[in-house]
């Protein structure tokens, strides 16, 4: 079945974007196989061109790179990394980070509209990272966004989806794609988010940090392809124990 | 020429005094601090938490916690690889000048000790960090003593701007700045900037701190709000562990972090670990005596309690114990080290302020780091 993602025009058939901050490098090549990511995100400040452990040199050419602009603490600041993305030839997509607190790393929803904006104008497939909120995310698509960031948990934190009544109104609500990144913990988490609605799924920690990686990558997309499809077949109904026995209530129509 | 002996607690005519109340609050914290009061249940009522309080950070750091060092390695090193994943960040240090205008007891830098100083030229310090970049090192921390007439801050300035050329991220650990001197190396290009306060037992201070503006203490304590202030992203803190007791020392340097935090929430927080090494055949049983053991314990309290604190582990320690303790606590660590006055591409001019223990090269520590299955960071920063 053909049921690509579509992020700025781009079709990708992997729905599963994979986080590359906290990983050995010389694992990336492995986790990406198991993974079938298309997708890799990598902090433009690791970014090391002519280098020693230059992450560039670690990702294979055909996969897409999402740079990130983490360490910007303002719009200004994120404009600028990804313009210096751009220039060091890592392409039009950027995964707006502006954060402001180095303790949670929770994203400012309201300096990331703000460059949303800039980026956007200027060309850029503008991917935000954002804590959900209807009104930021309304704001985002307005700046021109071309999918909607938000986190599950705090990042790092494996948490999984904490946030997972905000996350349900913005696919309600939202037309751009939904990727929750950051706190997906678990494989049965990802599947979860899935299973809602949400359009793909990013995650570093939890692969990064399990006991075998490639294993786990592998694990996190077969949750991911299982979270689709179930959503695309319709999640059955949940029926509360005894209530379908009869029609207490509106059985009266039938008298 | 006598010296007008400045009050400890006072200021110099010249040191700019800011409204802050973060050093009464950790000054009150620390004196209230009692960590005898700690029991092993207090210790592993603090381990079950996701979060430490003020008082679990007090427990982890309590000599209760002794016996619970493998428990807490096993958290911290869950939090570390949460929060870095396998990063390990590498840099070195650049001694520029170790002239000083201070009587410090315990320092190899003192004014009155007959060392052979130095400052090193423009182009003697374009050299040397043109040979350690060589390295592939990003990362530089430029060191001066403490002498704002032999090293001042025009500079220092100077000695930034040309490290930029050669750096992605450039720190300063020097003598304690005005805001608007910080501002000044800021815009030259400097954006992190390591204070330690030594002890912050005020009357402790004021007896090993003989003469010098590094006398006062509130100037000193407030380097860091000043930094931050002049525009720097991230400063780093530390007590000289064993100079007064440790442990009181480590916890005033953590809840000074954690104020620092709290109130410029944007900081790069970062932890160093200096340490006074006890005697050997000196009274091997002196409980405020850090020990590896003792050195460890802070180090994972303040991994516990600021999980998203950046650790350096300094060449001042031995190989092994620096192997150890990386991806387990500390996220940060200096390589291919020399701390005389240059010394990286000619002779040192200079003589250093301490031995070092681990004298690895670059590569040396980078392959170390391979080896034990985490990821050398060389670049981590981008100045926008």
């Amino acid at each position: 079945m053909n049921d690509p993602l579509i992020i700025g025009g781009h079709e990708f058939q992997s729905r599963f974007i994979l986080g590359s901050g906290k990983f050995s490098l010389d694992l990336m090549n492995t986790v990406i196989e198991h993974a079938e990511a298309e997708i890799i995100t990598l902090a433009l400040r690791r970014a090391n061109p002519g280098g020693t452990e230059n992450i560039l040199d670690h990702i294979p050419k055909n996969i897409t790179l999402l740079p990130n602009t983490s360490g910007a603490r303002t719009a200004e600041e994120a404009v600028r990394i990804a313009r210096l993305s751009r220039e060091l030839g890592c392409g039009d997509f950027v995964k707006l980070e502006v954060i402001q607190d180095s303790k949670y790393l929770l994203p400012d929803n309201y300096e990331t509209a703000r460059a949303t904006e800039i980026l956007a104008k200027e060309g850029f497939i503008v991917m935000p990272y954002m804590y959900p909120d209807l009104y930021a995310a309304r704001d985002l698509v307005n700046a021109g966004a071309a999918a909607v960031m938000p986190l599950g948990a705090p990042i790092g934190s494996n948490k999984g989806l904490l946030t997972k009544e905000f996350i349900q109104i913005l696919i309600d609500e939202i037309d751009l794609p939904i990727i929750v990144d950051a706190g997906i913990g678990r494989p049965s988490q990802a599947c979860e988010a899935m299973e809602m609605g949400v359009d793909a799924i990013m995650a570093n920690t939890a692969i990064a940090t399990a006991g075998n990686v490639a294993k786990m990558a592998k694990a996190f997309k077969h949750a991911i392809e299982a979270g689709r499809a179930a959503y695309l077949a319709g999640l059955g109904r949940v029926l509360d124990l005894g209530a379908e026995a009869s029609s207490p209530l509106t059985g009266f129509l039938e008298d | 020429m006598a010296k007008q002996k400045l009050n400890h607690l006072g200021y110099d005519d010249n040191m700019e005094v800011i409204d802050s109340d973060i050093m009464e609050k950790v000054l009150t914290a620390a004196a209230n601090y009692q960590y005898e009061q700690f029991t092993a249940r207090d210790v592993e009522r603090a381990l079950t938490k996701d979060r430490l309080s003020i008082t679990d950070y007090g427990a982890v750091l309590s000599p209760a916690a002794l016996g619970y060092l493998e428990e807490m390695a096993r958290k911290a090193q869950s939090l570390t690889r949460k929060h870095f994943g396998n990063s390990v960040s590498l840099f070195t240090p650049l001694y520029i000048a170790n002239y000083c205008e201070n009587e410090c007891t315990y320092c190899g830098f003192k004014a009155t000790n007959k060392i052979t100083r130095a400052v090193l030229s423009i182009e003697e310090a374009e050299a040397e960090l043109k040979a350690i970049a060589a390295t592939g090192l990003e990362e530089i921390l430029l060191l001066t003593g403490e002498s704002r007439f032999k090293s001042d801050v025009k500079y220092i300035g100077e000695v930034v701007r040309l490290a930029t050329k050669y750096f992605s991220a450039v720190g300063i650990e020097i003598y304690p700045l005005n805001t608007d001197e910080y501002a000044y190396l800021h815009e030259c290009g400097a954006d992190f900037v390591s204070v330690y306060q030594e002890t912050y037992n005020t009357d402790k201070y004021g007896q090993v701190h003989l003469w010098g503006s590094k006398r006062s203490f509130p100037y000193r304590f407030h380097a860091q709000e000043r930094a931050l202030r002049g525009g720097m992203r991230g400063v780093s803190f530390g007590a000289l562990l064993g100079l007064d007791d440790f442990r009181k020392d480590a916890f005033a340097a953590g809840l000074h972090a954690y104020f620092i935090q709290r109130k410029y929430p944007h900081a790069e927080i970062g932890f160093s670990v200096p340490r006074l090494r006890p005697y050997i055949n000196n009274d091997k049983n002196n409980p405020k005596d850090v020990h590896e053991r003792q050195l460890l314990q802070v180090m994972l309290a303040y991994r516990l309690f600021m999980p998203y604190a950046g650790i350096t582990i300094s060449t001042r320690e031995r190989a092994k114990f620096r192997d150890h303790v990386i991806g387990l606590t500390a996220t940060k660590m200096s390589a291919g080290v020399s701390v005389g006055v240059g010394g990286h591409n000619e002779k040192q001019k200079g003589d250093e302020q301490f031995e070092i223990s681990d004298e690895r090269s670059v590569r040396e520590i980078h392959d170390m780091i391979i080896k034990k299955g985490l990821q050398p960071v060389y670049s981590d920063y981008i100045r926008v």
